[in-house]
């Protein structure tokens, strides 16, 4: 998207999409932001839901030219720690990789010399988003698991992401970490849930379920 | 706003008529989760509920006293800021106007407190007036953690990030305090009925 007097925004934010009838009937989604703050556009990732209502209309009917009506950046709080003394770890799950592509094209482009780690689940080659962004570099690792189907020379990891896995591949608790997990729900809460067993303080993890900020915390 | 989305009809309006408020949808049976952080597994024997600040003294319920609390059934429409609604939630709970029976207080507002360091910050006047309870069933069944057991606040009235999950109690305040979401750029006070979406609406 080419938005006018955008402000810019902090790697991790997203913005809301207002879609808007004839007779002014009015639907709305959060997305998140995939590009970082410092290309000229902006980049939204919109996985199509078959029964969804906005998602169709991004993917199918929306076309280059189309005026869209966007709100944003929103979020503050599940953004990439700018400076942080500690290395950073996120765990994503499926689509909830979006803000981390955002991320690792902003820690690209800054040169930032934190040190970053993404461990990402996915089902299939075919459904890896931003395949580009995460090649591993130096300060930045990336461990991808696959859940249903793996590249046929694939010797990494397989099924889905769990506690042995996670104590192998993330940065361990002692080294305290600051953590970003996304995805879905169930995803998230075994994902956390394992973390917290291994050792990792609450107070070092962030959330966030797939639309954005929540219902009472 | 005049804009029009070229091709886009949108979904007929669901659920039932005028309860739904603009830019919302119903999600039908899904009941979403969201949190910012790891869920917290309170232990009910760990749990209590804390009428704090602006008062004389601090009223304290253990779970077991807070059980034996008039309670009630309350079924309500909730709205979430990322834009679902659910009609007809059934829930049951203590009225915060039960909590704050006994409470003198020049207090005009509230931040409520949850495990895991979240707040949320209200107006006193919206809490009160059969308004606002603490809840511990969802459904006919015991609330569960990741909707916000032991006990969640329920304030139907505003956006669901005001109904904060998780809490142990309310502190009564002369100012406004922002709380978590508040400080992040969603709206200081948030009815769905006007869109109050984010800081200036």
């Amino acid at each position: 998207m080419r938005l006018p007097d955008w402000p810019g925004h902090v790697a991790g934010q997203h913005v809301d999409v207002r879609l808007t009838a004839p007779d002014g009937y009015t639907a709305q989604r959060s997305y998140s932001i995939a590009s970082a703050p410092s290309e000229p556009e902006v980049d939204l990732v919109v996985e199509r839901l078959d029964d969804g209502e906005v998602s169709p209309y991004l993917t199918d009917e929306l076309r280059s030219g189309d005026l869209l009506e966007v709100r944003g950046p929103i979020g503050g709080f599940f953004v990439w720690p700018e400076h942080s003394d500690t290395s950073v770890q996120l765990v994503a799950g499926g689509s909830g990789v979006v803000p981390f592509v955002a991320m690792l094209a902003h820690h690209r482009t800054t040169g930032s010399s934190v040190p970053v780690g993404l461990m990402y689940s996915v089902r299939t080659p075919a459904d890896v988003i931003g395949p580009d962004e995460l090649q591993p570099r130096p300060g930045v690792g990336v461990v991808l698991t696959y859940t249903r189907e793996a590249p046929g020379d694939w010797s990494g990891l397989r099924g889905r992401i769990d506690q042995e896995k996670l104590a192998q591949h993330v940065v361990p608790p002692d080294q305290g970490p600051a953590i970003m997990i996304c995805g879905s729900t169930p995803f998230v809460e075994a994902v956390s849930r394992d973390l917290l067993a291994l050792g990792h303080a609450a107070d070092r993890i962030k959330t966030e379920r797939y639309g954005g900020m929540g219902e009472g915390s | 706003m005049s804009f029009v989305s070229r091709g886009f009809e949108g979904r007929r309006r669901s659920g039932p008529p005028g309860r739904l408020p603009p830019g919302q949808h119903d999600v039908g049976d899904d009941f979403p989760v969201l949190s910012a952080g790891p869920v917290p597994y309170t232990k009910q024997d760990d749990w209590d509920f804390s009428i704090q600040g602006q008062v004389d003294g601090v009223q304290r319920w253990t779970w077991d006293e807070f059980r034996q609390l008039p309670r009630e059934p309350i079924t309500v429409d909730i709205h979430c800021v990322t834009s679902w609604s659910k009609f007809d939630t059934r829930w049951e709970g203590v009225s915060v106007d039960t909590l704050l029976d006994n409470v003198e207080t020049a207090a005009e507002y509230v931040l409520a407190f949850s495990d895991g360091g979240y707040t949320t910050n209200l107006p006193l006047a919206d809490v009160l007036d059969n308004q606002a309870w603490i809840v511990d069933t969802y459904d006919g069944e015991p609330l569960a953690a990741e909707h916000g057991g032991p006990a969640r606040l329920l304030v139907p009235h505003l956006y669901f990030w005001k109904s904060a999950k998780w809490v142990r109690g309310l502190t009564l305040n002369l100012f406004d305090e922002p709380g978590f979401w508040e400080n992040f750029g969603y709206h200081n006070y948030g009815d769905p009925w006007k869109e109050q979406r984010y800081a200036g609406d």
